[in-house]
């Protein structure tokens, strides 16, 4: 019993990511056809772009995809720590905003090491984070609706703050952007061990390995604790859960607010690389590294090891969109083929089932009995 | 207070539209969450007719043309959130989110590849369309009125009548309460769902060319629609999916939307508050009052479950 259950596993396993597959390769096939239609001359130069990502352009781009990898990493864990849950958090793009200025607010104005912005960068986060579980639980809003508004709310919030120096002033009137983080603290930035040097960059730093280490605590949370089983078990079966004696409201707030903090960090990972600053008066769009994180987080069907590879995916192929010519084309084509790849994961678990039949035919009616596989839900992916 | 009135009906007609739509997704039992990118491509459509066309056209025929191209390229978008959420009964929330992703990233995408090759590929990027809107608009007393808001009242009262008075109406809601009942009884859930989430779309397509069209001129399309479908969204809600309870909420929600916009032209610019509060404001209105109706809510039963015929 125990060794015809640990193959089923493996299977699952092996299928998930034949399944991820899939989506990337239909997806990318795509964007082949979007820039045949656009211009079929350059097309296969620009899908070669595409693909090759960072490699386009050694070792600068390398440089670029690991530092937009590590904010990519947190929010995606946001995304996945939600869904183990059975959340679906939208608002990280909020949470990332809040992140941000909790980042800002402590580097700028307070002048503090980078380990305490990154926290304070937390905390801002998970503030933000807590309130659609609160809503969710005591309310009963969907915590989707709770942290689309709330994402809005951050941002005009945080653009206010900033823009009038509510707490303090970080607001460059010269660059009309926050003030350059390596002039006025620079014991804020993230060390980088000379990994600027060797990728001829000025963002890449250590955050890559914080964004790993990460997911790896996240990974034993969820799978090697009881706090983790509670989530999941709330997640699978919200009634039950509560049957078992796990208080679900608590368990729904503490999700949120942890992945609001997870969220949070990686705009503290961002914003604290050194490069990047908040322009109050431009950003009147939500984040993009904040909803990115939602492919991210279905890519790798809501395993926190996967997510390290799927935001190693996407950030590839959104600096490789980015070294398309802009004379032929443009750089939201990459942005498509991430949107068609999330279209496609919404129905992966379905692919997956088509997989397990087909190569385990007679084994068909055992993986219909099984609910793990028997994939109509795909909120609760399962790898 | 001329001015809040031109700002609210203007909003209201756009809101209420859209609403209706997502109450007609929802009333079948599908989630639309995607009217936010419905709402994106039915006015890019929209604005393409009028980019190319303008002035070669009679303008009535251009009125007519443009808000049929954006109604017909809102539906067309909406089957791919019918096809991921009916007919292979994958996450509705999740295929939304992608296809509003997929809706901005598209818009831009096309946008500036019609502005490239206008400009003769000369690598302009420019996300922003320019159009002529004076069509739309038309004068009477001391108010600005646009043909949306014909329109908007007209589609209500057939929204209602259709919804409520005849048995496809009974049909389509019997599918977002009980579908298998609805089944039993010779119903095809599938066609009804899909029928729900068509008029979504050409509600959500018009919507989002009515929202675009009458109040500005040029239209930066990297913001999408900031954020209006999900407000409809929330004034479904607080209409409590019905029609005419919609419109009350529409109406609602667009007085603190219209806010932003006579802020600093009235009495309002002596508080000195900047737009940033202002645009706030329909937010978090919105949470507050869903946070007082949602523990009653009347959602529709079997609303965000996919329908699956062998399911006990």
């Amino acid at each position: 019993m125990k060794n015809k259950k640990s193959r089923l596993n493996f299977s699952s396993g092996v299928t998930s990511v034949a399944a991820s597959l899939i989506c990337i390769i239909i997806g990318l096939l795509v964007g082949l056809v979007i820039l045949y239609g656009i211009n079929s001359e350059n097309a296969l130069d620009g899908f070669s772009r595409i693909i090759k990502g960072g490699f386009y352009l050694m070792p600068k781009g390398i440089g670029t995809v690991l530092s937009q990898t590590a904010p990519l990493i947190m929010t995606g864990l946001s995304v996945a720590f939600a869904f183990k849950t059975g959340l679906f958090n939208i608002g990280a793009a909020g949470q990332y905003t809040l992140g941000a200025l909790g980042a800002l607010y402590f580097a700028l104005v307070l002048h503090m090491p980078w380990y305490v912005c990154l926290l304070a960068a937390m905390l801002f986060g998970a503030v933000w984070g807590a309130i659609p579980g609160i809503f969710k639980a005591y309310f009963n809003v969907n915590e989707v609706i709770t942290a689309i508004m709330f994402n809005w709310i951050g941002l005009y919030a945080v653009n206010e703050i900033i823009y009038r120096g509510a707490l303090g002033n970080m607001y460059d009137l010269k660059t009309t952007k926050t003030y350059s983080l390596r002039n006025v603290s620079p014991q804020s930035v993230i060390p980088d061990l000379g990994m600027n040097q060797l990728f001829k960059t000025k963002s890449t730093t250590i955050a890559i390995f914080i964004a790993i280490a990460a997911a790896i605590i996240i990974y034993i949370i969820i799978n090697k604790t009881t706090f983790g089983y509670e989530l999941k078990a709330c997640g699978h079966n919200k009634e039950a859960a509560r049957y078992a004696g796990i208080n679900e409201k608590r368990n729904i707030v503490l999700s949120m607010t942890i992945a609001g903090a997870l969220s949070g960090i990686g705009a503290g990972l961002y914003y604290l690389s050194g490069v990047a600053e908040w322009n109050p008066q431009v950003s009147t769009a939500l984040p993009a590294m904040g909803f990115n994180g939602i492919p991210v987080a279905l890519l790798a069907l809501s395993n926190p090891i996967g997510v390290i590879f799927a935001a190693l995916f996407v950030s590839h192929i959104t600096v490789g969109g980015g070294y398309l010519p802009t004379k032929y084309f443009q750089p939201e084509i990459a942005d498509v083929i991430i949107a068609v790849i999330i279209y496609l994961c919404a129905f992966v678990m379905l692919f997956k089932g088509v997989v397990i039949n087909a190569v385990s035919g007679r084994k068909k009616k055992k993986a219909e009995n099984d609910p793990t596989d028997n994939g109509a839900d795909g909120k609760e992916a399962d790898a | 207070m001329f001015l809040l009135l031109k700002y609210t009906l203007l909003y209201a007609v756009v809101l209420m539209l859209v609403a209706l739509g997502g109450m007609f997704s929802e009333r079948s039992g599908v989630i639309n969450i995607a009217l936010e990118g419905i709402m994106a491509i039915g006015g890019l459509a929209g604005i393409i007719v009028l980019v190319l066309f303008g002035g070669k056209m009679p303008a009535a025929a251009l009125v007519l043309v443009s808000i049929l191209a954006s109604a017909i390229a809102g539906v067309l978008y909406s089957l791919l959130l019918g096809f991921s959420a009916i007919t292979l009964k994958a996450d509705q929330t999740i295929g939304g989110t992608a296809l509003n992703m997929l809706a901005t990233a598209a818009a831009v995408v096309i946008v500036k590849a019609y502005n490239n090759a206008a400009a003769g590929g000369n690598g302009s990027a420019s996300s922003k369309l320019s159009y002529s809107n004076t069509e739309f608009i038309f004068n009477a007393g001391p108010l600005t009125y646009n043909i949306f808001l014909i329109i908007g009242v007209i589609l209500l009262i057939v929204a209602y009548v259709f919804l409520y008075k005849t048995k496809y109406g009974l049909r389509l809601r019997s599918c977002g309460e009980h579908p298998q009942a609805a089944d039993s009884v010779g119903i095809n859930v599938y066609k009804w769902r899909y029928a729900g989430v068509m008029i979504s779309g050409f509600l959500g397509g018009l919507g989002g060319f009515a929202y675009i069209v009458p109040s500005v001129s040029t239209w930066n399309f990297e913001v999408g629609v900031t954020g209006f479908g999900f407000l409809a969204l929330a004034v479904m809600i607080f209409g409590q999916w019905k029609p005419f309870r919609i419109a009350g909420a529409a109406v609602f929600f667009a007085i603190f939307k219209s806010l932003a916009n006579i802020a600093d032209a009235t009495f309002l610019s002596n508080l000195h508050l900047s737009k940033n509060i202002y645009d706030m404001m329909p937010f978090i209105a919105s949470m507050i009052i869903l946070a007082f109706t949602s523990k009653n809510s009347q959602a529709p039963k079997a609303e965000g479950i996919p329908y699956d015929k062998g399911a006990r």
